[in-house]
């Protein structure tokens, strides 16, 4: 092991390709730190990557979505098939640091050399958390992992912009949290492609369950029940046998604790994976990918690449202005740009 | 800043008291670092090999069980199989005082009773890593 030099970039990607889970380790942090290792790293291996299948896993905080997550890795194992794992947690706004406790919840993937799992703290950064996870998966992808699973905390926008890396998302709803319609936020409907209603154990997990189907207008029957100001009333709903072909998104019940429901979830994955590969689904995914990439790529780089050509004082003396309201913003951004490029 | 101090707390033996090892979680959160928790009952390999995949710089392992004299050299030693023996090792507990100097003789770089305040932790974390403090 210490014969490979861990400090170069053909040293760290000769290691990961040989499976050296070190090299993998210090790779992501690379990237994570944005050392100058980072962007050579990711050009060596953006090539070896594209062959995982990404799952996203996003839900409320104490849906235990970290619980499923190990649950099941456990049932991709069985399978013979290798897992990379990132978690991510919020970095808090005050101090700038992080707990990040999900390895508590998978301590049953300890040891496995088949498992590999990060965790991630979202460091503030606004459109730069999705970048930074969308270039750890493709370092995982290139590490030869089969599956890997992101778990994001699904509070706010950055799951969604998450779930853009994942082929596969999965959002983990929990009975009892609340009301069970109102929970369910409209953005994470959309991004679904499986549900799991997890601790399904307790009471009224078959509301959520209802909630969920009826929300997604399943085809349902034409009698539905719901809630409304704590009284059930019926409920009729439109013809839905009509619907365009295509991915309706599973509504399933898992036990996370006791692996209940899991198998279940695994083959609900992996026949969205097959849907997608033979509907043509993720070439068009990977397309998408790539156009927000490159867009989001080239604006930061943009960015950078202004401001480091912009005199500090000219960008205070704009922003001054701006703040004292002599000058609006979009006429100082013009200002900046065509000085600059004079 | 950019580079961000990782750490990983970590609770190895069979006692199941977590919560010093939680309050200093928080409290090196609350400091600026990113804490990586494992919770209890962690054997030295799988502390070792969190260690790795998290490329933590620092390692806190917080022992109530009086086994810290077993624990700590396996952990240490499992460090270096793995090719981390950079990584800054801290014991917290309760450790007899004839029992400090030889954690520290083993490479452990501080060790922390009961009622030790963060700033004390963190400057040994710093002055480890070579670091300004904060």
């Amino acid at each position: 092991m210490t014969d490979i030099d861990l400090n170069t970039v053909e040293g760290l990607t000769t290691a990961l390709e040989k499976g050296n889970r070190r090299a993998l380790a210090r790779v992501i942090s690379h990237i994570e730190n944005n050392t100058d290792l980072a962007m050579p790293l990711l050009a060596a291996l953006y090539p070896r990557s594209g062959k995982a299948h990404i799952i996203g896993v996003t839900g409320a905080p104490g849906t235990g979505k970290s619980t499923l997550v190990n649950a099941l890795a456990g049932v991709y194992r069985q399978q013979g098939l290798t897992v990379g794992i990132i978690a991510i947690d919020p970095t808090s706004p005050f101090s700038g640091g992080a707990l990040l406790g999900d390895r508590v919840r998978m301590r049953d993937l300890a040891g496995d050399p088949g498992v590999f799992i990060r965790s991630m703290a979202t460091r503030g950064s606004l459109g730069g958390l999705a970048q930074a996870t969308a270039d750890v998966i493709m370092v995982l992808d290139a590490a030869g992992f089969d599956r890997i699973i992101i778990e994001t905390v699904g509070v706010g926008q950055s799951e969604v912009e998450i779930a853009s890396a994942a082929y596969t998302t999965v959002v983990v709803e929990a009975p009892g949290l609340g009301d069970e319609v109102q929970a369910i936020k409209a953005g994470i409907l959309e991004i679904a492609d499986i549900f799991a209603v997890n601790k399904a154990d307790r009471e009224g997990v078959d509301r959520t369950v209802m909630a969920l189907k009826m929300m997604l207008n399943l085809g349902a029957p034409e009698k539905f029940q719901i809630m409304h100001h704590g009284r059930m009333l019926p409920v009729h709903l439109p013809d839905l046998e009509h619907l365009p072909e295509g991915w309706t998104p599973p509504v399933l019940k898992t036990i996370a604790t006791s692996g209940e429901g899991t198998e279940a979830l695994f083959d609900a994955i992996e026949n969205h994976r097959l849907y997608l590969e033979q509907s043509g689904g993720r070439i068009l995914r990977d397309r998408l990918r790539a156009a927000t990439e490159l867009r989001m790529i080239l604006r930061d780089y943009l960015l950078e690449e202004l401001l480091a050509r912009t005199d500090a004082n000219v960008l205070e003396a704009l922003v001054e202005a701006v703040a004292r309201r002599e000058l609006d913003p979009y006429t100082a951004v013009r200002q900046l740009v065509h000085e600059n490029n004079d | 800043m950019d580079r961000k101090v990782r750490v990983l707390v970590a609770k190895p033996g069979l006692d199941g008291h977590d919560r010093g090892a939680k309050i200093i979680a928080r409290a090196l959160r609350d400091s600026g670092y990113e804490v990586i928790y494992t919770g209890i009952r962690q054997t030295p390999d799988m502390i070792a090999e969190a260690a790795l995949q998290e490329d933590v710089d620092v390692v806190g392992l917080s022992i109530l069980s009086g086994a810290h004299m077993a624990l700590v050299p396996r952990v240490i030693e499992k460090l270096k199989e793995l090719g981390m023996e950079d990584v800054v090792v801290l014991v917290g507990g309760i450790i007899p005082d004839e029992d400090v100097q030889a954690l520290l003789e083993m490479g452990v770089a501080g060790v922390f009773g009961p009622g030790t305040l963060t700033p004390e932790i963190v400057e040994t974390i710093e002055k480890a890593l070579g670091r300004q403090p904060v």
